[in-house]
């Protein structure tokens, strides 16, 4: 018998010792009520938002337990949505993306009963906007990000160019030269990396092009499907052209930090991507520190070409099952205040969505850089997320892989739009 | 003349042999170099063209960071509790059913036998929502327990089958002569059966273990605490200033830490259980 | 086999009732527990897969469809893609799997100096967890400064570099390198628990019989390996049928790799598509139970 006697005592032994476990997790706050958090990754991220959310503790005789989100942004969603669903509330505030205001939009508080009138004006209108589903003010707007052409002053210099691409057809003739001019030292060197997997991310792009050569933005704002036109089409077509010529093969797989990998390494003259690879580009190792700039992506072409920068970021809800939702909203509130915003933008860099932090002298003296996006922020483009609702994520997926389709050379513009319009009216139904 | 072919054929199989083994090594082995070369890499040199395959200034402080940003020995153990408490009760409670099933003749055995493996057919993804309705319903939610509760559901199907197989080619005579000096089912299992299938208890606890040490999906769902907090949930928690950015560095690092462990206990599973076990088992 | 008493034939009856007592006895534990973890979590999927609902509505807005789901999939082409896409990855990397498997454990299995080397050395690329390896691979794939263009062009096996995941011809290869790689050490290391359990006696009489190596392996080796064998199969393959991390991480959710399991999941998940996710699901089952019962028939195996 000795051998199961034995497995017995060390299976209850752990039992016990878990059990232990369990029972120191239950400890409550004295005084006040204990909120759960789930912001940022672990690192720096966290620190940041544990630092402020801490002192909103301090002031309000409350205690916050922040708890690290995983990083992969799929993940984060599939987590949130077995905990919503479940009626789950273990966390009270939630880091979301903004294309979620719109999926989640039933399982968070209205801010409206809890925020004055006042506070929320103090953001960029069009991030609150954004976060408003059917009137219901979903979340605050938190940090915001916006796509931005990266390009080497060093190169532009060396091959005698003396600005930026303004429009796309600039951008790849430039590319071409310095890429024909530098392969003779590095045979890895490429023109131009952006995100082409099969992806969100991708959407972000292809909406760039397709919204800067005055092509639409997928679906409007009244909800009619407007992607089947010729300047989305001729867009995606210029997109095909640069795969294998100013851009490697691989492109069509790539997403954020792959091009960052090829860029950073100095293997780039441009690149499409989030102003976290700024910072990251003039870090002290980095081959490229203070070779490189940034700027607006380049306009499409003829009259109705303009610049596009598609608008990304994050936002703070609250759970609707939370037991102290009036405490998590001040929370929610504090966070996204322009106090802590200020530091978040000297510290760590994050793009406030409060207008006045851009003009804070102390920010702008940190990182002259968030000064300049603010015009980027300003005309940013929206992914059609509020008026697809729910239905978002299968517009999104079902226009990457159009749009994947035509990079990879399975279909040109024209074709693949076609069938993307049908498949858009069929998930679309009767209405979004 | 005569003798000279056999030899020389005996040396070209033996060529070919240890050729095919450096190749068969380098193709399992060389993803784990790479990793431990990257995890001592800066985050610039990771991108770096021409790829450089041994560190130039091994950046030990990576692996410090793993341990300074967050408990990563709290998860450790958690892992080691989860991974062993599954694998424990998923032998215990195997061995048991393998017997019966391998060695008991009774009505409904051969339903229950399919039925072992049909729960191991969904996807797991779509037993989330339910299980984790399950586990709040129970109180186990964002516990250790919970965990290994949810594992067996993988772990104990295969840990039945696996012994299953090796009950049925013992011959039963062993035990049915134990029978009748009177030994009871229990006393015939231990005495009897357990040392001639020590090699499928010693691979079935092993890959049992190894799969609950490495499972992501619910370890990140049923857990919010660093109480419960494992490995592999940790590690998908890292990433920079950004959460873009993928410190890349710092996921292989944490790896490494993860991996070690495993091939140490292997080792050791190997050289003394294994040999000992199986000694025993062929003997009788 | 159950006992025979036969100055007593009463005593057969009350044996075999023992016996089944006992077996339940010994079964209950199990079974608990797998009722427990596993009855209420699949009869909530089969049920759901009978209604439209959405996730993403509260409170959950259940509209009985009936068989619609189900209807909608048998016609819904990306399925039938992640299905075929799906047993080929299966059939392929299972099969290398298991020749190489049992190659591994063979050798590990023989006398050679370096045996524990290698033994350990098998397990490496299973003890590294799934998530990680998986975008480790994704890294070394990549077609600027992956490891594998500049070692392939090293070794003179490729000329210029190749962008494995994005050339629909090779992203197959290279997820089937990747899953052979992670999962060869699952088969080899049932295989060779198999050949430990094979006594030495058999070969030594087969020796002293004059049987050739070849001929030992086909005459003993191989069927008393077969229900490992099976077992491992069985297994593998309800692995692979389920594939999900590694081709979502590696090559994402392009058309030429989508698995059934990254379908359902983004129907259930990304979509929020319970009821429809769900009948996915169930369309899994189904395939999955098909498929092992076709390897129970050839494979003759069944409860003695």
């Amino acid at each position: 018998m000795k051998w199961y006697s034995r497995g017995v005592l060390v299976v209850s032994l752990l039992g016990s010792a878990a059990v232990g476990l369990v029972v120191t997790n239950l400890g409550i706050a004295q005084g006040g009520v204990t909120l759960r958090v789930a912001c940022g990754t672990v690192g720096s991220q966290q620190a940041l938002c544990k630092s402020a959310a801490d002192r909103w503790a301090a002031k309000t005789g409350n205690k916050v337990d922040v708890v690290p989100n995983v990083a992969s942004s799929n993940e984060r969603l599939a987590l949130f949505q077995q905990q919503l669903s479940a009626g789950s509330s273990d966390v009270d505030v939630y880091q979301i993306e903004n294309i979620w205001p719109g999926l989640l939009a039933d399982y968070f508080v209205d801010l409206k009963e809890y925020v004055p009138e006042a506070t929320i004006k103090e953001f960029f209108p069009s991030m609150i906007e954004a976060d408003t589903v059917e009137g219901k003010l979903v979340d605050l707007p938190w940090y915001g990000d916006a796509g931005l052409l990266y390009y080497r002053k060093d190169l532009l210099e060396k091959y005698g160019f003396k600005k930026p691409p303004s429009t796309w057809a600039q951008l790849t003739s430039m590319a071409t030269k310095i890429q024909q001019g530098e392969r003779k030292d590095n045979s890895n060197f490429w023109g131009y990396v952006w995100q082409g997997a099969a992806y969100e991310g991708l959407t972000c792009d292809a909406l760039e092009w397709i919204y800067s050569y005055g092509g639409g933005t997928i679906v409007d704002n009244k909800g009619n499907v407007t992607i089947n036109n010729k300047n989305a089409a001729a867009a995606l077509d210029m997109a095909a052209k640069w795969v294998g010529t100013i851009s490697p093969k691989g492109v069509t797989t790539y997403s954020e930090e792959e091009s960052r990998g090829v860029w950073q390494a100095g293997n780039a003259a441009f690149m499409r991507n989030w102003p976290y690879a700024f910072p990251l580009g003039n870090g002290d190792t980095s081959p490229i520190k203070g070779k490189f700039d940034v700027t607006v992506l380049p306009k499409g072409p003829g009259a109705s070409g303009k610049n596009a920068a598609t608008f990304g970021g994050h936002s703070l809800a609250v759970n609707r099952f939370s037991k102290n939702a009036k405490a998590a909203a001040d929370l929610v509130v504090y966070m996204t205040s322009a106090e802590v915003q200020k530091e978040r933008a000297i510290v760590g860099g994050y793009n406030p969505s409060r207008p006045v932090v851009y003009k804070d002298p102390e920010v702008l003296k940190a990182s002259p850089f968030l000064g300049r996006l603010y015009k980027v922020f300003a005309n940013a483009v929206v992914r059609p997320t509020t008026v697809t609702a729910t239905k978002y994520p299968r517009v999104s997926e079902a226009f990457w892989n159009a749009s994947n389709s035509v990079l990879t050379g399975k279909s040109n513009g024209a074709a693949a739009l076609v069938a993307l319009e049908d498949e858009l009216k069929r998930i679309k139904g009767a209405k979004w | 003349m005569n003798f000279e072919l056999p030899k020389l054929r005996f040396f070209a199989g033996r060529i070919v042999f240890w050729f095919g083994l450096g190749v068969l090594l380098f193709y399992l082995l060389f993803p784990f170099y790479w990793a431990i070369v990257s995890s001592l890499k800066t985050s610039n040199q990771l991108f770096a063209t021409p790829i450089s395959y041994i560190p130039q200034t091994p950046q030990w402080s990576n692996y410090a960071s793993i341990f300074t940003t967050q408990p990563f020995g709290r998860f450790l153990l958690n892992s080691f509790l989860v991974a062993g408490g599954t694998t424990l009760l998923s032998l215990l409670f195997g061995v048991f059913a393998a017997y019966a099933i391998g060695r008991f003749e009774f009505r409904g055995r051969q339903p229950i036998y399919y039925a072992m493996l049909a729960v191991t057919m969904f996807p797991s993804i779509s037993v989330l929502g339910g299980l984790f309705v399950l586990i709040r319903g129970l109180g186990l939610y964002d516990t250790i327990p919970g965990l290994i509760f949810t594992y067996m559901l993988f772990t104990l199907p295969f840990t039945i089958w696996v012994l299953t197989s090796f009950v049925r080619e013992i011959p039963s005579e062993l035990e049915e002569a134990a029978f009748i000096d009177g030994a009871t089912p229990f006393q015939a299992l231990h005495k009897v059966l357990l040392p001639m299938i020590a090699p499928g208890l010693v691979t079935a606890g092993l890959l049992a273990f190894i799969q609950a040490w490495n499972e992501f999906l619910f370890a990140l769902t049923f857990t919010v605490n660093e109480n419960s907090r494992t490995v592999p949930v940790a590690i998908a928690l890292f990433s920079g200033t950004s959460s873009f950015e993928l410190p890349w560095n710092l996921i292989m690092a944490a790896s490494v830490v993860v991996t070690v462990p495993l091939l140490v206990l292997v080792l050791i599973f190997q050289q003394r259980i294994v040999a000992g076990l199986t000694a025993g088992a062929v003997k009788g | 086999m159950p006992l025979k008493n036969p100055r007593n034939p009463n005593r057969r009856y009350s044996l075999s009732a023992w016996r089944a007592r006992t077996a339940w006895l010994l079964l209950t534990p199990s079974l608990l527990i797998l009722v427990l973890v596993a009855a209420f979590p699949l009869f909530r999927s089969f049920q759901l897969s009978l209604f439209d609902v959405s996730i993403l509505k509260f409170p959950l807005q259940l509209t009985w469809v009936g068989l619609d789901n189900y209807v909608a999939l048998a016609s819904d082409p990306r399925w039938w893609r992640s299905v075929w896409n799906t047993v080929v990855f299966t059939v392929i990397s299972v099969g290398f799997e298991t020749v190489l498997g049992l190659m591994i454990a063979l050798l590990v299995h023989s006398e050679f100096k370096g045996r524990g080397l290698v033994r350990t050395a098998m397990l490496v690329p299973w003890a590294i967890p799934g998530v990680v390896s998986s975008q480790m691979w994704r890294w070394m794939f990549n077609d600027v400064y992956g490891v594998i263009n500049d070692l392939f062009i090293k070794l003179r096996l490729i000329k210029t570099p190749m962008a494995w995941l994005a050339e629909p011809a090779l992203v197959l290869p290279a997820i089937i390198a990747v899953d052979v790689w992670k999962t060869t050490p699952f088969m080899a290391l049932i295989l060779l628990a198999g050949l430990q359990g094979i006594p030495k006696e058999l070969y030594e009489a087969a020796r002293v019989d004059g049987a050739s190596s070849v001929q030992q392996f086909w005459r003993i080796t191989f069927p008393l390996l077969r229900p490992s064998l099976l077992v491992a199969l069985i297994f593998r393959t309800l692995d692979a049928l389920r594939v999900f991390d590694m081709i979502y991480i590696v090559a994402g959710t392009q058309i030429e790799t989508i698995s059934m399991s990254i379908y359902a999941r983004q129907q259930l998940i990304s979509f929020g598509l319970l009821g429809y996710g769900s009948a996915v699901s169930t369309g899994m089952f189904l395939i999955l139970a098909l498929y092992i019962a076709v390897y129970l028939v050839t494979l003759k195996v069944e409860v003695k």
